[in-house]
């Protein structure tokens, strides 16, 4: 589990450097996340068990709780009062709108093409 | 023995009291939403974050006291969104069957989430920095704090909007794709976790385990989609 903990830290860290160094729009954990990917599916195509790897069982506990980790940003909503008295409609009716557009938007085009690929084949 | 009062001025000051107060709040707010039977309603994000924003409020504690704690839970939001690679590495052969739709799905709907973001910014006429705090919404927390602070939004207000995102699509992804009668459990699971990113995620897993992966994988692809288009469109429309 450590060192699991420390392959997923030390992603992190090497892309937040290379997001840093070369100036990239992208977070570094983004960068992290595409690089563990691409190790892990490189090394996981010649070796069977993956599920059984420390890292795959650390992966689950951390997003299985991801919810826990979005309490303390959420509760930044205290400090936040003043702008959101000044904005708050504006922002909950932004939040509504363009959510349901995304959902939609999203739906709709994965259905769309899926349905446009299978009548191709048939 | 000393006062009560002073122990509490003692403790109050300490991460460790701030800590413990996130996961309880958390524990018990998962038991609620588990016992409301996963109703959409019932989300135990807004429900703990409801539950520490009271305690703070109502104990005058001011917010940075409180992340001293909280920062430790904060914290694993980077970690976590690398963990987001197991499960893309996972069900590589499920993207590979759906890829193509996938991918169109995925480019469509973040381009969907970035512009109407904007456009609706403006339209209710927001000031700069909040319409740039806005643009990045749909993915993962952590992501959207770094993104907004790379393009000069307020990565506090950031979070508050993210989180609002995914709550709302969480509650709203359920009664909505209902309605519309569609059934295909990888595009609802793929829609929830691109547009209400962990939190829907959370939701599709609550829901049906096919949803819970594509919303898994719809969560870490965009959150590399996001953080490359959300620059270039903002210059163009903000």
């Amino acid at each position: 589990m450590l060192r699991a903990l420390a392959l997923l830290l030390a992603c992190q860290l090497a892309g937040e450097a290379l997001s840093h160094q070369f100036g990239l729009p992208v977070p570094g954990p983004v960068v992290g996340l595409v690089l563990l990917a691409l190790g892990l599916g490189l090394y996981a195509r010649s070796r069977p068990g993956f599920e059984d790897w420390p890292v795959a069982k650390l992966s689950d506990l951390l997003l299985g709780s991801l919810g826990l980790l979005f309490v303390p940003a959420g509760a930044g909503v205290v400090q936040q009062f003043g702008i959101l008295g000044d904005n708050g409609l504006a922002l909950v009716a932004l939040i509504i709108l363009t959510t349901i557009i995304t959902l939609l938007a999203t739906v709709g085009t994965f259905l769309g093409v899926k349905r446009l690929m299978e009548r191709g084949r048939t | 023995m000393n006062n009560p009062f002073s122990l509490w001025v003692y403790l109050s000051t300490t991460p460790l009291l701030w800590l413990t107060v996130t996961l309880l709040a958390w524990i018990g707010a998962d038991l609620i939403a588990l016992r409301a039977g996963r109703h959409p309603l019932a989300n135990p994000v807004l429900i703990a974050i409801i539950a520490v924003a009271l305690i703070l409020v109502l104990t005058g504690t001011p917010y940075r006291t409180y992340f001293e704690g909280a920062q430790f839970v904060h914290f694993m939001l980077g970690p976590a969104t690398v963990a987001i690679a197991i499960p893309l590495v996972r069900h590589r052969r499920a993207i590979a069957d759906n890829l193509v739709p996938l991918m169109a799905a995925l480019v469509v709907g973040a381009l969907a989430a970035v512009v109407s973001a904007i456009l609706l910014a403006k339209l209710f006429g927001l000031p700069k920095e909040v319409l740039l705090s806005v643009a990045p919404k749909s993915v993962t927390a952590g992501v959207a704090m770094g993104i907004s602070e790379k393009i000069g939004g307020l990565p506090a207000l950031t979070a508050v909007v993210v989180v609002t995102t995914g709550i709302f699509g969480a509650v709203v992804v359920t009664p909505l794709m209902n309605m519309l009668r569609i059934t295909d459990y990888a595009a609802r699971g793929f829609a929830a976790g691109l547009a209400a990113h962990g939190i829907g995620t959370a939701r599709a897993f609550n829901v049906h385990p096919l949803a819970g992966t594509f919303a898994g994988i719809a969560l870490g692809l965009n959150a590399v989609v996001t953080a490359f288009i959300v620059p270039p469109v903002v210059a163009w429309l903000g």
